[in-house]
């Protein structure tokens, strides 16, 4: 099953990821890091297809993707 | 070891190629289109690279890419074009890279005239750029000088990471005299470890040319870093001529092609008996301070001749700290004093024609 | 399962400063994948400009150079005939190519300077708080421009990318933007091929990016992108306006 992960501490809440994303699976935490952004992060891994979109729009390298 | 008749701006050229100028890049002005035109021809046939680029703004930037990449180089022009480089001498000297700039001065200010003149001593030692930076400044006397100062200069930027000015009046850059031209450089310069050559993650770290400091305590240590590397030029690169001082009881301050028509002047004045010697900065920048000094309990007053307003004069009179009597005499707008007009105020000081 | 994403090794870990959602971000990213997947990081030598990306000597793992305000082709140029081996790219804002680096960007061009130019267009002035830009557009609100850019006071913008490949200097022109996947995929492979040909020996090769700048225009990173689409991108149509080497407008 694909995977991405998402450096926390790195995103700075943009949310390009969440436009992008083709299954509408990413949003903004309601939690805040230590910069007080609001990271964005998957809510439901399962229906994640590896595209990548979110890493390709991703400003700051916060996504790793695996496939 | 022969001589050859050569322009000093062509002197110039050919110098620097001897001292190891690789690349060139100028832009088109009076006084100095020699230099460019001689490198144009030179160049291409050693290897080297000339290129005349839009403007003077984008020549000294070529420098600075140029040298931060480890070459030797140089850009010249004349002072409109000189002021156009200001912001890049800035830079460079920021970054800590050498470079030799070659001005060969005309009258201003503005667009101003082609003749010679020396009106730009505030420029090259007291700015023009922003920041606390000097230059060293070379100022040749004739175009062996011009010759000797240019080849000199390459190896003083190596020496101090810093950037050389060479001035001459107008009159050096146009005339001609036998010269005895410096041996090309055999031995290959010592490796430019903090050069931009590309980085492989191995043999050290990454090179950054760069000029900003966004921390004020950083930048601060630069400065400081800066001043003293200037501290050490000042003690060790001082050059001037001291002419017939000897015994001398009145002095000229001047030169590059004034101190040549001094020493006219001089040799005139000596025959009707008044003794009197020429003191001739060759770094305008370190200013040869401690020179001047050395005659305020030995000679009775200072001239200060240039082919400006009154620039030099200024060094000459902090120098001499009100010890003796300073004047000053000055043609400009490319008028050059005659040694008779020199002689005649040599002698107001002297308490009138004998 | 593999990786299939993951940070180039031409950037190095200095967190970027730029603005959340700053297209700036994505753009270093695809230069970066550009030097790495070409081979070329050990020979390659950047020149940031005066702008927000002043810092760009921070991100890239290449050995760097700082210009004076839009003088970086010049830079370039002097590193690329003093190292012709190696591989010189400038990375500039509108401010730095297009207002005050004109003359340099235009003679780098027409001397068909063997080096890759990445112009960053966003019109607007980011690092110094959203003034007007040569490319800002008429009747854009900007911090100097406050009642909307007026053409009958201080004219239109310039388009870069048409006037460039005018020259018969320039060798590869082409316009393309960040805004969606599907145009930061072919703005990457733009980017590579404007790498790739100077790796050939070939230039002026120059990539014009439709980019964003949430802060000053005022927008969240999202709607910046919606601004760009729906009036950068009529006004800057995408596209390859020169390339010596295939097919261009």
């Amino acid at each position: 099953m694909p995977k991405v992960t998402f450096l926390d501490e790195t995103c700075k809440g943009c949310g390009l990821c969440v436009r992008v994303c083709p299954k509408k699976i990413i949003s903004l935490s309601p939690q805040i890091n230590t910069k007080g952004y609001n990271y964005a992060e998957v809510t439901d891994m399962e229906q994640c297809t590896g595209c990548a979109s979110c890493a390709r729009m991703c400003p700051d390298c916060v996504i790793t993707v695996e496939r | 070891m022969e001589k050859q008749l050569m322009k000093g701006n062509e002197a110039i050229a050919e110098s620097a190629i001897a001292a190891g100028c690789k690349l060139f890049f100028g832009y088109p002005i009076t006084p100095q289109n020699q230099i460019p035109e001689y490198m144009s021809k030179r160049l291409p046939k050693i290897g080297g690279c000339f290129l005349q680029a839009e403007s003077e703004v984008a020549a000294i930037n070529m420098v600075y890419g140029a040298s931060g990449a480890g070459a030797r180089c140089m850009t010249s022009s004349s002072s409109p074009g000189i002021s156009l480089k200001q912001e890049g001498i800035s830079y460079i000297a920021g970054a800590e890279l050498p470079a030799v700039i070659v001005n060969i001065v005309r009258g201003g200010p503005g667009l101003g005239g082609i003749q010679p003149a020396q009106s730009d001593y505030f420029q090259a030692t007291k700015g023009g750029g922003h920041g606390d930076y000097h230059l060293i400044v070379l100022a040749p006397g004739s175009v062996q000088e011009a010759a000797d100062l240019t080849y000199l200069a390459f190896d003083l930027a190596d020496q101090y990471r810093t950037p050389v000015m060479v001035m001459g009046d107008g009159m050096i850059g146009q005339m001609m005299e036998p010269v005895v031209l410096p041996q090309p450089k055999t031995e290959a310069a010592a490796p430019k470890t903090w050069a931009t050559t590309g980085y492989n993650g191995k043999d050290r770290e990454r090179n950054i040319v760069n000029s900003l400091y966004i921390e004020p305590s950083v930048l601060e240590q630069v400065n400081m870093r800066l001043q003293k590397r200037y501290q050490v030029i000042k003690e060790n690169e001082v050059r001037c001529e001291e002419y017939m001082m000897e015994d001398a009881e009145y002095m000229i301050a001047a030169y590059g092609t004034t101190a040549r028509i001094a020493k006219k002047a001089i040799s005139e004045l000596r025959k009707q008996g008044i003794k009197v010697g020429l003191v001739r900065p060759i770094t305008l920048w370190p200013f040869p301070e401690k020179i001047f000094q050395k005659y305020t309990d030995r000679v009775k007053a200072v001239l200060t001749v240039e082919m400006s307003c009154g620039q030099m004069v200024e060094d000459v009179r902090l120098a001499i700290n009100g010890k003796i009597p300073v004047t000053f005499f000055g043609r400009t707008g490319g008028m050059i004093p005659t040694w008779k007009e020199m002689a005649a105020e040599i002698q107001k000081l002297a308490g009138g024609v004998k | 399962m593999a990786v299939v994403f993951s940070k180039s090794k031409v950037l190095t870990d200095v967190p970027l400063h730029y603005c959340p959602g700053c297209t700036h971000g994505i753009i270093h990213r695809l230069v970066a994948e550009a030097i790495e997947e070409l081979g070329v990081q050990e020979r390659t030598i950047g020149v940031a400009p005066v702008g927000c990306a002043v810092f760009a000597y921070n991100y890239f793992n290449v050995d760097m150079q700082e210009a004076s305000h839009g003088r970086a082709p010049a830079v370039a140029t002097g590193i690329k005939r003093a190292l012709p081996d190696s591989i010189v790219f400038t990375y500039q804002g509108d401010g730095d190519l297009a207002s005050i680096g004109t003359a340099e960007i235009v003679h780098a061009a027409t001397r068909g300077e063997k080096i890759t130019v990445i112009f960053v267009n966003n019109t607007i002035y980011g690092m110094t708080g959203g003034q007007m830009a040569p490319t800002s557009l008429p009747g854009q609100v900007t911090t100097t421009s406050p009642y909307g850019r007026d053409v009958n006071h201080c004219g239109y913008p310039i388009k870069v990318s048409e006037m460039l490949s005018t020259l018969d200097g320039a060798n590869y022109i082409e316009r393309v933007s960040v805004n969606n996947v599907k145009n930061v995929i072919a703005a990457k492979k733009a980017i590579k091929k404007a790498f790739q040909y100077q790796v050939d020996g070939k230039g002026f090769n120059m990539i014009e990016v439709l980019s964003t700048c949430p802060t000053n225009w005022g927008l969240t990173p999202v709607e910046a992108l919606g601004w760009l689409e729906d009036n950068m991108l009529p006004y800057y149509p995408l596209g390859v306006y020169k390339d010596k080497g295939g097919e261009s407008k």
